[in-house]
């Protein structure tokens, strides 16, 4: 199975180090990834915008550089939502179906291969979960709070409820947009970042110490606003805080990791490589 | 001025933003319980999206279908194109009968067509008698929201206005007094109208009758006496059968306050039997925009919409920048698809005056898929050369780079080399709508291309 690293342009070029955790945390599982050069962006940004053209040149590129994997792993929920539910509509073909079809949302991709049942380590900290709306709302990966069906657990949450010592806070609004939006965020400045901090508000009642999520774009606007106000957090992209909670397996000091202390399934196996197949 | 510059001022007094986020959050969460309670509320929203589709489908047949019954119920049936012949109707038939003082109890349609001005320049006198839109009109302003006119307001700033327009004692900020006294006030003007006005929740085509809700019983009180009633209706409220209310009631007072059922819930069909006092009952049809939403089938199922004000309550930007920062007659994430398929020249920057989150398509009993709709407009409103040229040109640069390897790689890596270099002030200024209130992440020397090129070089040196 051919599967490729697909890293959001402002990860590249603004968090660079969550893409190497992200590599780190995939290969400790045994996952070969690619990462194909001619990547650039997904095109949400522009088509969020309303610019449409510009988002459906950057849909054929993905769709060229995409096509001959199997899976696609997005280091971010919108553009993995932009690329699943808006690029097929756009650019309706069968290729766009199946190359949309592929993309999997980073922590998605690990439940969906069993991860969560894997030892991952021990992070001993209070940590908030901040949802991304495209990825409940538009990925479905979990219930929306409006949504009366039987609660479906996210991969986020399964993945961090599966880490050592690690304590997930209650929050008192735990599905609110942060208010990032994309071109939001600079045109509706004063909403936008009213909304972020009533996020930070959420968490500091809480008592997280750190906040984090599947989206970095979500993570800049709530770390900048805490940031300029003073407040205390590490935002810490998912891919970030599991390559901190498996640092010792990564490291490959397995003195400390202790796989029967996870007595489920796949740990038997400790981080013995997979073929990642699904 | 603009939502931006409205919703600005809105935050900028961060006490009332928090208050009127948690009033609406407050509502949202007594829709959550109220939705609970009903054993597939899933399925029950599916089927009212169902019926609402195929009702579009058929506007003309279920119209006709509902002008036949309502006639032979004995009512009158007026067809206005926009909201000035609705206007002009409604004039014609309170001055034919030398009507001089109605009372109207809400609806959002005859805001959107402006009937009381028009009423008022010929001299007519309307009295609003649903509370909280009594309280706008005399603060001479518009509701805030669709189903909370005066949600906008704090209980003391109720009492200020009741004291210089009713008298009463200066300082009053209990809820239960200050009802007390718009009720005293408007029992007179009930006693001594000529005509009541309602809108329509639902017109029953099978019938020919229609449901008017409230929760203060002012439709049936302000209807009772005269001998004129006036029903104002959108196209879009047409159901076919009355078995569809069992749908539509159990998902339109859970979904707007929480409640299982709205305190009044009034049938009527034709008007009031004849004796001992006849009345007339007259319905004016309203299009004013509808059918041309009707022929767009990337928006025409905004015309599903009950008005519950759902989407308002659970919209994180309509709770932080109030209903007026709109601009609009309807507020809030329908308000924003309505008001600019209406008139898109004047509200271009609705479909922007939202994050995309989500929450509204989700909260929406009749689903409409609401944040594409916005996300469709933008698109179309930028191509329609409602956006700012220099906003296009730049997008489309940096568009048109990105579709390149080289070009992106060009931008990322001059983009990086200057904002490390820049003095921190400098390049605030440069980014400086994020920087007013957030700081950007400390930014690399690399981007992840470059390192992940150096790590697979080195494994392959090892």
């Amino acid at each position: 199975m051919r599967i490729a690293l697909f890293v959001p342009c402002y990860i590249d070029q603004l968090k660079p180090a969550i893409g190497l955790a992200a590599l780190d945390v995939l290969e400790t599982f045994g996952f070969e990834v690619d990462f194909p050069e001619a990547q650039t962006c997904c095109g949400q940004a522009f088509l969020t915008a309303g610019e449409t053209r510009a988002a459906d040149r950057l849909f054929d590129r993905y769709l060229d550089v995409f096509d001959d994997f199997d899976q696609i792993v997005a280091l971010s929920g919108s553009c993995a939502a932009t690329i699943r539910r808006h690029l097929p509509s756009r650019r309706a073909s069968s290729r766009a179906e199946g190359v949309a079809g592929r993309t999997l949302e980073f922590s998605e991709f690990l439940v969906e291969n069993g991860v969560a049942m894997r030892n991952l380590g021990r992070f001993p900290h209070r940590v908030g979960l901040h949802s991304n709306c495209h990825a409940l709302r538009e990925l479905r990966l979990g219930t929306a709070s409006e949504i009366r069906e039987p609660e479906r657990m996210d991969p986020a949450r399964r993945l961090l409820s599966s880490i050592r010592e690690l304590q997930l806070v209650d929050l008192t609004r735990p599905d609110e947009c942060c208010g990032f939006g994309g071109i939001f965020s600079i045109e509706e400045e004063a909403v936008s970042c009213r909304m972020g901090l009533d996020r930070l508000a959420d968490h500091r009642l809480a008592n997280a110490e750190v906040i984090t999520s599947t989206d970095v774009s979500c993570l800049f606007q709530l770390a900048g606003l805490a940031d300029k106000a003073g407040f205390e957090f590490r935002a810490m992209h998912l891919a970030e805080l599991l390559a901190e909670s498996l640092a010792d397996v990564i490291r490959g000091s397995s003195r400390e990791f202790d796989p029967s202390s996870r007595d489920v399934g796949a740990g038997q196996e400790g981080m013995d490589r997979t073929d990642g197949s699904r | 001025m603009g939502h931006v510059d409205r919703a600005r001022e809105f935050v900028a007094d961060a006490d009332r933003t928090g208050w009127h986020d948690r009033a609406l959050w407050f509502v949202r969460t007594k829709r959550d319980r109220a939705a609970d309670l009903v054993p597939d509320w899933e399925a029950l929203r599916e089927r009212a999206s169902e019926i609402k589709r195929f009702a579009l489908g058929q506007l003309p047949e279920l119209w006709c279908e509902f002008e036949e019954n309502a006639i032979r119920a004995g009512a009158v049936v007026h067809w206005a194109r926009d909201g000035h012949e609705h206007n002009e109707i409604i004039a014609r038939l309170l001055q034919e009968r030398r009507i001089e003082r109605v009372v109207k109890s809400k609806s959002m349609l005859t805001e959107e067509c402006g009937l009381n001005p028009h009423l008022e320049a010929c001299g007519i006198e309307v009295v609003d008698t649903d509370l909280g839109e009594r309280i706008v009109q005399l603060r001479n302003e518009s509701p805030s929201h669709i189903v909370m006119p005066a949600i906008h307001l704090r209980r003391g700033e109720i009492g200020e206005l009741f004291a210089e327009k009713m008298g009463s004692p200066p300082g009053l900020d209990d809820p239960t007094e200050l009802t007390a006294i718009a009720r005293r006030d408007l029992r007179d003007r009930f006693l001594r109208a000529q005509a009541g006005l309602t809108g329509i929740n639902f017109a029953v085509a099978e019938t020919g009758g229609f449901v008017v809700v409230t929760n203060e019983g002012n439709a049936d009180l302000g209807t009772a006496l005269p001998k004129l009633h006036i029903a104002s209706v959108g196209l879009e409220k047409i159901i076919p059968r009355q078995a569809d209310l069992a749908v539509f009631l159990r998902l339109l007072a859970r979904s707007a306050t929480g409640q299982a059922i709205t305190a009044y819930t009034s049938h009527f069909r034709g008007p009031r039997p004849p004796s001992p006092d006849p009345q007339e009952l007259h319905i004016v049809v309203v299009d004013n925009g509808r059918s041309h939403l009707l022929g767009r089938p990337a928006f025409r199922e905004a015309l599903a919409c009950i008005r519950c004000g759902a989407c308002l309550n659970t919209c994180p930007v309509y709770r932080r920048s109030g209903g007026h920062s709109y601009g609009a007659t309807v507020p809030g994430p329908i308000g924003s698809v309505l008001e600019t398929s209406r008139d898109p020249a004047t509200h271009a920057e609705l479909p922007h005056a939202c994050s995309l989150c989500g929450s509204c398509s989700d909260v929406c009993p009749v689903r409409i898929p609401l944040h594409h709709q916005l996300l469709a407009f933008r698109g179309e409103l930028a191509r329609g050369g409602h956006q700012r040229r220099s906003r296009r040109a730049a997008l489309g640069l940096i568009g048109w780079l990105f579709a390149r390897p080289s070009g992106y790689r060009w931008l990322g890596r001059s983009g990086r080399f200057l904002a490390r270099r820049l003095p921190t002030a400098r390049l605030n200024a440069l980014v400086s709508p994020w920087t007013r209130q957030r700081t950007l992440p400390e930014i690399p020397e690399a981007s992840f291309r470059e390192l992940y090129a150096r790590r697979r070089a080195a494994e392959n040196d090892r």
